[in-house]
């Protein structure tokens, strides 16, 4: 157990080494100007010397993303019960979701930001939006793949609709939601991202864009890895409650 | 004991005469000569679009005598897990008569157990939670019902696995938990859908002697649904045939085969009989 997560661990380490020497000696060998292309270590000062604003900056987007995937899933997940259960609520929303899964986020986030402001709330709106989607989906699927089984199960034992959905379907349903999670969470951050490009008085985002304004590519570059640096976490976030809430998905596996 | 059993539903009018013949008759003295299951030309056909009616139960007729385990031996595809689940009360049956205890059975009732092929376990309980899934469902989780559960997992020999999730089970070992929740809330029919047909031959022998062996303690009336001649010979008091779609019953096979039975018997000139008339009747031999 503990040497496969080792070694689940160093994979992805020493090919992310192996990526940063290359690109170091690229950069040095080659004499490539650091505006075009700083290379890791210009980077990592660039990220040092800067950690107090990174930091600060990280806040903002942290909060847009963590709330707008909290309201996706807040509201998703209920809908998606709704719209699973019910043929009418189905014909009449699916469609409707799918239309306006279609049209591009970018798109829309400036008219988001003329109704909801500069501030956080416009980007926390966004941030929703993406991630509202994959949330409704697998959530969805998950509600529609309950094992047969199981229904005939409880209908032998006459229990409720309430019982039915409470101890069968949404239990059965959790791997599909978290599937939905990871994805989602994933997503606030570039939903809170592109409302920050669009228009913004704070954040990574809008970081990343003053830097490379003023042709601080290192300083942009380095706002860059801490935004993935901060999807990664919330990645783990979701991965780490999935294992809380799901133990049984571990045991099996031995 | 259990008044509640005979909840009368409305129905058709002859379908009332014949109940209250037959209530009378178990008011009355009790007779021994009053079935506990009693299924009277059950007709099963379901509509298909554009076609003619799919027959799946010609006409099945018999009665089912408490503490009887009978096994609806068949070809698959035959109804006999059709005309399971309409005892059951899963499905409506299209025509005839189906009484459990002298009332129409029209939905499930909570004095049935069911197994069915597949262990059908939660992944998300433990052991002992998903043998108490029905004590949850009918409200009755108490600390007598996890005691019961605990003993039942010790009587199919799962003592120590409480705790552990059906995922660290093998098949046999999921299907003796599946075995216990069909059990906890003491039906007083068990209703047995191909419960070892994905299990290997060795575990499937011992699954059998495991059914007899909590029958004997249990004095539930077993309905058990197989393809196997042999499991339907060892296990049985009577052994239904069924024939080929539309099912009618093709022989009906009482074992005089002396209970406990051991692996013994199968070797024995009566089992080899037994089997071989359940062939003919199937039309595999003549």
């Amino acid at each position: 157990m503990t040497f496969r997560n080792l070694r689940s661990a160093v994979y992805p380490l020493v090919g992310i080494a192996i990526i940063l020497v290359v690109w170091q000696l690229y950069t040095q060998i080659l004499g490539i100007n650091r505006i075009v292309l700083p290379s890791p270590v210009d980077i990592l000062r660039a990220s040092i010397s800067n950690w107090e604003v990174l930091l600060r900056e990280s806040w903002p987007t942290f909060l847009e993303s963590v709330l707008g995937f909290a309201l996706a899933v807040a509201i998703g997940i209920p809908f998606a019960v709704c719209v699973a259960n019910s043929r009418v609520l189905n014909l009449t929303l699916y469609p409707i979701l799918i239309a306006t899964q279609s049209i591009p986020k970018v798109a829309v986030a400036p008219i988001i930001l003329v109704w909801f402001g500069l501030g956080m709330q416009s980007k926390l709106v966004i941030a929703f939006l993406v991630a509202f989607f994959p949330i409704v989906v697998d959530t969805a699927a998950g509600m529609r793949a309950t094992p047969v089984g199981l229904l005939e199960l409880a209908r032998s034992l006459r229990a409720s609709p309430l019982q039915v959905f409470l101890k069968v379907q949404f239990p059965a349903a959790l791997p599909f939601i978290f599937a939905g999670a990871k994805v989602a969470v994933t997503l606030a951050v570039i939903g809170a991202v592109i409302g920050e490009f669009i228009g913004s008085v704070g954040g990574l985002g809008n970081l990343l864009l003053t830097a490379n304004s003023q042709l601080d590519s290192p300083l942009a570059w380095a706002a860059l890895v801490w935004l993935s640096g901060l999807g990664i976490l919330l990645f783990v976030a979701v991965v780490i409650t999935e294992r809380v809430v799901m133990p049984w998905s571990e045991a099996g596996h031995h | 004991m259990r008044l509640d059993f005979c909840r009368i539903r409305p129905s058709s009018l002859d379908r009332k005469l014949k109940i209250n013949t037959d209530a009378q008759i178990a008011t009355q003295g009790r007779a021994a000569s009053v079935p506990f299951g009693h299924f009277k030309d059950v007709h099963q056909s379901f509509n298909r679009p554009g076609q003619a009616p799919l027959v799946a139960i010609e006409k099945i007729t018999f009665d089912l005598k408490a503490g009887h385990l009978v096994t609806l031996l068949g070809p698959s595809g035959c109804g006999k897990t059709t005309f399971l689940k309409i005892v059951g009360g899963l499905i409506p049956a299209s025509g005839g008569t189906i009484q459990i205890n002298g009332c129409d059975v029209a939905e499930p009732h909570p004095d049935f157990g069911v197994v069915f092929q597949q262990a059908n376990l939660m992944p998300w309980r433990s052991i002992l939670d998903n043998v108490l899934f029905p004590m949850e469902i009918l409200r009755r989780l108490d600390a007598a019902a996890k005691l019961r559960a605990k003993e039942l997992l010790t009587l199919v020999g799962l003592e120590g696995f409480e705790h552990a999730y059906p995922s660290q089970l093998s098949g046999g070992m999921q299907q003796r938990a599946a075995l216990c929740r069909a059990l906890i809330h003491k039906p007083r029919l068990l209703l047995m859908d191909e419960p070892f047909g994905a299990l290997d031959e060795l575990t499937r022998m011992e699954m059998q002697d495991l059914l007899l062996d909590i029958r004997d303690k249990t004095g539930a009336t077993v309905l058990f649904v197989t393809h196997s001649i042999s499991e339907a010979v060892y296990i049985s008091d009577i052994v239904a045939v069924f024939s080929k779609r539309p099912a009618v019953i093709a022989d009906y096979i009482e074992v005089n085969l002396a209970y406990p039975r051991s692996a013994e018997i199968r070797y024995s000139a009566k089992f080899t009989s037994l089997e071989h008339r359940a062939s003919r009747a199937l039309g595999i031999t003549r």
